[in-house]
């Protein structure tokens, strides 16, 4: 369990109070179950169990429900991530450009695969299906920036931008 | 409102695709020398949505001359300002350049890419400001929704888009006017209005740059869908990897909402219409209808067989009527201008235009909307440019992971909706992917059905389960472990797919498949029989490379850039590589300047 907030109430009404923020501002109702796990997801940079479990009961559904949509969405993760999100286009356009020796020069400068997250939690790499900027292919998105018309040699420079 | 009279209008592309060639940084340096020239009351600075040119970005107009710079940098800002701005002079080196005549061209409109297209949807992408609700309403923007609401009968409103021939954008192409009378013609006290901009195929990004570059436009064509059908509330159901689009869309909604166009009683009709943004979660099958009211019910985004059909039941069981970004976006000029001149442009069955995302190994990429009955050739040569490096056409892709790839023989095809099924594509959302000789269609197709296979939702056995299969066969072809029959029950299994499958995703999913092997078998054929990949892409195949020792150079580039090291010689002399080093990645090739390196 990631979360070190142990067995005490209070603690844990401390780690949950963030959460708790965000419930305000929703009805109770199951329409606004995908809203909440996304903005718990950009309060919490994941989804613990515990946020899990205090949604499912503030929208009265079961817990399972709530973990099936949660593993149903790619968005949605139940692991720590990394401080910056990379996101490497396999769309078609970047795939006939040469996206996967992008991806691999990601990989390399990293020393991670695909969805993993990198020892210091600064990068999380993940591949994309498109990220419709196929003008630039091939593309990386990383956190909400885009960087197009990407070669290997290019990855190393604009990695270091974000450390 | 800001009532300043300026001489000159620079028009920046902010767009995602300039943003990231670095536009932001231009629009600062932009301001800091027109404050240094004190110009600031004479030249307006305008963010605007996308050109559609991306490959040219970042992307500058200077009007009233309309003046069209392209790759613009922030160094060259400075001599924008002085030369162009001050002296009136225009700047010829960052002017577009033909690529295949040379010739650089100063206006947007006599550029071959703009020349032959005829934009409706995108009429206002590029040329206003997208967070401006005034600058869409000065161009007569919000008159169409006026007139449908004050004017005209919810069934006259039918009637027009009807008469019009409009079928739906988002691939399927639906007839748009009698999906609005089916839902209207439902029985409830509730309907809801849905825009489906869930774009998800890889290669198609024309309903982020409408979203991105023109909001209200899409607003407005649902404000007037939700009045002809009678309902009271929509949703837009957005990509959330599209963080752009959606807060464009909100701003537009904020201010609509503001200047009453959105919200109860527009124009005094006392019909009342709230519009709501929902993003999406990340799941290709989510573009799927009936998934698509699932997730936003809540729910995992999976398909339910249909019918009921949303326009009997739909979001929480009411009659729900959805469309895509680009339906909705056609609907405020057919209102204004009327079906007539709607209904003058296109095919027999297909009227008006069509925008694609034109992209792969093409020399002009971008987003281009065209006339329905245009031909490929048309398309890819005079307004794409032809394809890079003069390389030889070989298919062309259309339809995303639904589509197919139509070859050579149907250039001169007039596209429309039933021309692109016939040859075995299909309209889908526009995407088209241009692809040279250089391109393995078996590789292709693996990479569809492998972008199928990971969105399949699982729901339905012949999707979750026979996309795997193939996508196994396909794996095995394109590695040199084919077996004799494997074409055979590539086929086989696809059409069984093809005919079982609940939802869109998976009847579709085999296409990519069999348009391949339909046009390309003998590829198939030398992957399984002659274990060779013709196109040299899929590895373990490919032949190794080899130097042509009288057109070396001796230059070393080559070495420098192999992987593997398997390429030895000496500088100004010849080299050579080791066929059983080499991996056939291909970089030496690209790298070589006199060409002398080819696949042997």
């Amino acid at each position: 369990m990631a979360c070190e907030c142990g067995n005490k109430k209070e603690s844990l009404d401390k780690y949950l109070a963030p959460l708790r923020e965000v419930l305000k501002n929703y009805e109770k109702e199951e329409k606004y179950l995908i809203p909440i796990l996304q903005e718990a997801q950009d309060e919490y940079g994941y989804l613990p169990e515990e946020v899990l479990k205090e949604i499912a009961s503030y929208l009265d559904l079961s817990l399972s429900q709530v973990y099936g949509v949660v593993t149903f969405y790619t968005q949605f993760h139940l692991e720590p991530r990394g401080k910056n999100i990379i996101r490497v286009c396999m769309g078609t356009a970047c795939h006939v450009r040469g996206g996967a020796d992008v991806l691999a020069a990601v990989k390399d400068a990293l020393g991670i695969e695909n969805g993993e997250t990198t020892k210091d939690l600064k990068f999380t790499l993940e591949t994309v299906a498109c990220i419709g900027a196929c003008g630039l292919a091939p593309v990386i998105m990383i956190n909400d920036d885009t960087h197009g018309r990407l070669t290997p040699e290019k990855i190393p420079g604009i990695l270091a931008s974000y450390k | 409102m800001d009532q300043t009279i300026y001489r000159s209008h620079v028009l920046i592309c902010t767009g995602t695709g300039c943003v990231s060639s670095g536009s932001r940084d231009i629009k600062v340096k932009l301001e800091d020398e027109l404050a240094k020239y004190d110009l600031t009351n004479e030249v307006k600075i305008v963010e605007t949505g996308c050109h559609g040119f991306c490959e040219k970005g970042p992307i500058m107009i200077v009007y009233p001359e309309g003046v069209f710079y392209c790759q613009v940098k922030p160094e060259d800002v400075e001599e924008i300002v002085e030369e162009h701005l001050l002296k009136g002079r225009i700047v010829d080196r960052l002017l577009f350049k033909e690529p295949l005549t040379e010739e650089s061209i100063p206006s947007y409109k006599q550029i071959d890419f703009y020349k032959k297209q005829k934009r409706i949807v995108l009429s206002n992408c590029g040329r206003i400001d997208p967070e401006n609700i005034d600058e869409y309403i000065a161009i007569g923007g919000y008159e169409a929704a006026g007139k449908a609401i004050t004017e005209m009968t919810p069934q006259e409103v039918i009637d027009e888009v009807k008469e019009s021939g409009l079928r739906g954008r988002g691939g399927g192409g639906f007839p748009t006017g009698l999906k609005w009378q089916f839902t209207h013609d439902a029985e409830g006290d509730k309907k809801y209005i849905i825009c489906n901009a869930d774009e998800g195929d890889p290669g198609a990004f024309m309903d982020r740059s409408v979203l991105e570059g023109d909001p209200h436009r899409v607003i407005e064509g649902m404000i007037i869908a939700a009045y002809a059908i009678g309902a009271d509330e929509g949703y837009v159901y957005v990509r959330a990897e599209y963080p752009l689009a959606i807060k464009r869309l909100e701003k537009a909604i904020a201010q609509a909402e503001e200047y009453g166009l959105l919200g109860e009683d527009l124009f005094g009709s006392g019909f009342n219409f709230k519009l709501h943004i929902k993003k999406g979660a990340g799941a290709f099958v989510c573009g799927e209808e009936t998934a698509l009211m699932a997730s936003i019910e809540g729910k995992r985004g999976m398909p339910r067989p249909r019918p009921p059909y949303p326009a009997q039941k739909g979001l929480w069981g009411k009659p729900t009527n959805i469309n895509n970004v680009e339906t909705y976006a056609n609907v405020p000029y057919i209102i204004k201008e009327g079906a007539k001149a709607f209904n003058s442009i296109g095919t027999e069955n297909s009227k008006g235009t069509k925008v694609f995302a034109l992209t792969g190994k093409i020399n002009n990429t971008g987003l281009v909307e065209v006339p329905m009955g245009i031909t490929l050739r048309e398309i890819i040569f005079d307004i794409g440019g032809g394809l890079t490096k003069g390389k030889k056409f070989k298919a062309v892709q259309t339809g995303g992971p639904s589509g197919g790839c139509i070859p050579a023989e149907y250039l001169d095809l007039p596209i429309d909706y039933d021309s692109l099924k016939e040859v075995g594509a299909m309209m889908g959302s526009g995407g088209m992917v241009v692809m040279d000789e250089g391109t393995c269609m078996v590789d292709v197709a693996r990479f569809f059905l492998n972008f199928t296979q990971s969105e399949s939702c699982g729901k339905c056995t012949p999707c979750r389960e026979g996309t795997k299969r193939m996508l196994e066969i396909l794996n095995r072809i394109c590695a040199g472990e084919g077996k004799e029959g494997d074409i055979d029950l590539l086929e086989n299994l696809a059409h069984h797919i093809k005919d079982t499958a609940l939802c869109g995703l998976g009847q579709t999913a085999p296409n990519p498949v069999l348009s391949t092997i339909r046009y390309f078998r003998d590829e198939y054929e030398a992957h399984v029989q002659d274990k060779k990949c013709p196109a040299g892409v899929c590895q373990g195949l490919a032949a190794a490379y080899v130097i042509d020792e009288a057109v070396c150079v001796g230059c070393g580039m080559c070495a420098k850039n192999c992987p593997v090291d398997a390429i030895s010689g000496k500088p100004k002399e010849s080299y050579r590589i080791d066929p059983d080093l080499c991996i056939s990645c291909g970089a030496c090739a690209e790298k070589c300047p006199v060409d002398a390196i080819s696949q042997g």
